[in-house]
């Protein structure tokens, strides 16, 4: 039964912060389960951690951040729902929009910066900008292909003396605005959780029929002539470069009994106007952050001269 | 043929040598292939983007309307053609009050007249409104990516450099003089010595 004996030593091990118990103790206690009640060893496992859990007043959640997680790099980050650690610098700390968010900001190491959330309900320690922290068992998160990092009750925060440059995993493009594409605009979102599909004729793909969200989403091309990008603006970038809020849009498709009104008010206001966008770079999208009106006036002396010297 | 098609680049391209480009062609014998003008200093163009100054617009239509527009660049003059399957570019030159600054998305069309030569037209993807900062932009623009074509225009491989030379001769001088002039007529606070 050395097998039994492996499995007693790494539940030891995983709770030997915890739980004040031998490994003979845990091993007897896997013994009975499998051998007397036949249960298959994961589950005995499960059974046998649950019950020193308990018996400490704990929560699995709790045992998470006891190692074992990859530590990673803010460019690294590519798939949600991942427990990671990272040490990253508060690169900047902006306002929460819910009750349920303690702290939300932007943290950045050297390959990237990345959007964290703290959850009010963590009870975690406040994060002071411009000190760099190592945070232990965060949870990474996805919308729009944007990806962000979760702070929760498991999550350990250690203020850490590292010095560095935070790095820029932006992409900057420019160009003319070609094209605003469909599915611009006033659109509704699939209200399910987690799933934020964009409706089609009221039903979401996953969830059929839903009473569906408003958003604000602009799909663009930015061409300069050489290149083309296909830009997704969000809900805040959207009002940014067009003008037009969310509730400002929700009452223009009210009065016109029409939500393509908006989209045609905001390709009117943006197409053939000259953009620079940075932001992230996802799949064949550029997701604006930032995205600049470019109105001042061109200099032709040097095409001049290069015009000349032909 | 596989894969999501890539969207095409809206070339830069002033109205003097959009207006030459007659030579029209598809890479492929499949009906939906994109249709391109040739482009005399050697590029393929599906698409182009033009800022200009739109002087007129007419109802050209007899049993239904068809919009034409003149977009002027200090080149020259884009027609641009509207109808029943551009409703959104018809509605935007009934309504305009030229002249005016434009930006127009457009893919070129060519088509013979009763005395048997070629024109070549714009037949609009996007019409919209813009101030004078983006038609400044475009005509240097416009002006960099022509200078580009015309670098470009010796270079050993390139295709579409040998079919305009095949197909209109390899004269340039004409383009590169529109460049000149664009530029020269620029109206800026900072003006260039005429040295040359
Ligand atoms: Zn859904």
């Amino acid at each position: 039964m050395s097998d039994l004996s492996d499995t007693a030593q790494e539940v030891h091990d995983d709770l030997s912060e915890h739980v004040d118990a031998t490994v003979d103790d845990v091993e007897a206690r896997l013994e009975k389960l499998v051998t007397e009640y036949k249960v298959p060893v994961d589950e005995a496992r499960r059974s046998v951690e649950n019950h020193y859990l308990d018996e400490a007043g704990l929560d699995r959640d709790d045992l998470a951040g006891g190692g074992g997680n990859d530590t990673v790099e803010v460019e690294d980050v590519d798939e949600a729902e991942q427990w990671v650690d990272i040490t990253a610098k508060v690169v900047e700390l902006w306002e929460p929009r819910s009750d349920s968010v303690g702290q939300v900001g932007l943290l950045g190491d050297p390959t990237g910066t990345i959007k964290f959330t703290k959850w009010a309900k963590s009870d975690l320690a406040n994060l002071e900008e411009g000190k760099t922290y190592r945070l232990g068992n965060v949870v990474t998160d996805e919308y729009e292909g944007r990806y962000s990092v979760k702070l929760n009750k498991t999550t350990t925060i250690e203020e850490v003396d590292e010095e560095f440059e935070v790095g820029d995993n932006e992409d900057e493009v420019e160009g003319a605005l070609v094209d605003v594409q469909s599915g611009s605009g006033l659109i509704k979102r699939c209200p399910e959780e987690d799933c934020t599909r964009v409706l089609q004729n009221g039903r979401c793909n996953e969830h059929g029929e839903v009473e569906g969200e408003f958003d604000l989403r602009i799909k663009g091309v930015l061409d300069d002539g050489t290149d083309v990008h296909e830009v997704i603006f969000d809900e805040e970038a959207t009002e940014d470069l067009t003008d037009i809020g969310l509730e400002e849009a929700k009452q223009m498709a009210k009065d016109a009994l029409d939500t393509t009104v908006v989209a045609d008010e905001m390709r009117a206001k943006i197409l053939g106007k000259y953009y620079r966008v940075t932001g992230p770079t996802f799949g064949r999208y550029v997701l604006a952050n930032e995205t600049t009106l470019l109105d001042d006036q061109p200099d032709p002396e040097s095409v001049l001269i290069r015009a000349r010297s032909m | 043929m596989s894969g999501a098609p890539t969207r095409e680049v809206a070339r830069r391209v002033f109205a003097a040598e959009f207006n030459d480009a007659t030579f029209t062609f598809k890479e492929s014998d499949d009906e939906r292939a994109p249709l391109y003008a040739l482009l005399p200093t050697g590029e393929r163009s599906n698409r182009v983007f033009v800022a200009g100054t739109l002087t007129e617009t007419e109802d050209i239509g007899e049993d239904s309307e068809y919009w034409r527009g003149r977009v002027v660049d200090p080149t020259g003059t884009f027609f641009v053609y509207a109808g029943q399957y551009q409703p959104e570019a018809a509605s935007t030159l009934r309504d305009a009050e030229t002249p005016t600054y434009v930006a127009v998305v457009g893919k070129p069309r060519t088509f013979e007249t009763d005395d048997g030569s070629v024109n070549v037209s714009l037949r609009p993807e996007s019409i919209t409104m813009v101030d004078e900062a983006v038609r400044d932009r475009w005509v240097v623009e416009a002006a960099e990516r022509t200078l580009d074509r015309v670098e470009a225009f010796d270079e050993e491989g390139n295709e579409y450099a040998e079919r305009a030379r095949a197909e209109y001769g390899e004269d340039l001088s004409a383009y590169r003089q529109a460049v000149l002039d664009a530029l020269e007529d620029f109206d800026t606070e900072a003006d260039v010595p005429a040295d040359a």
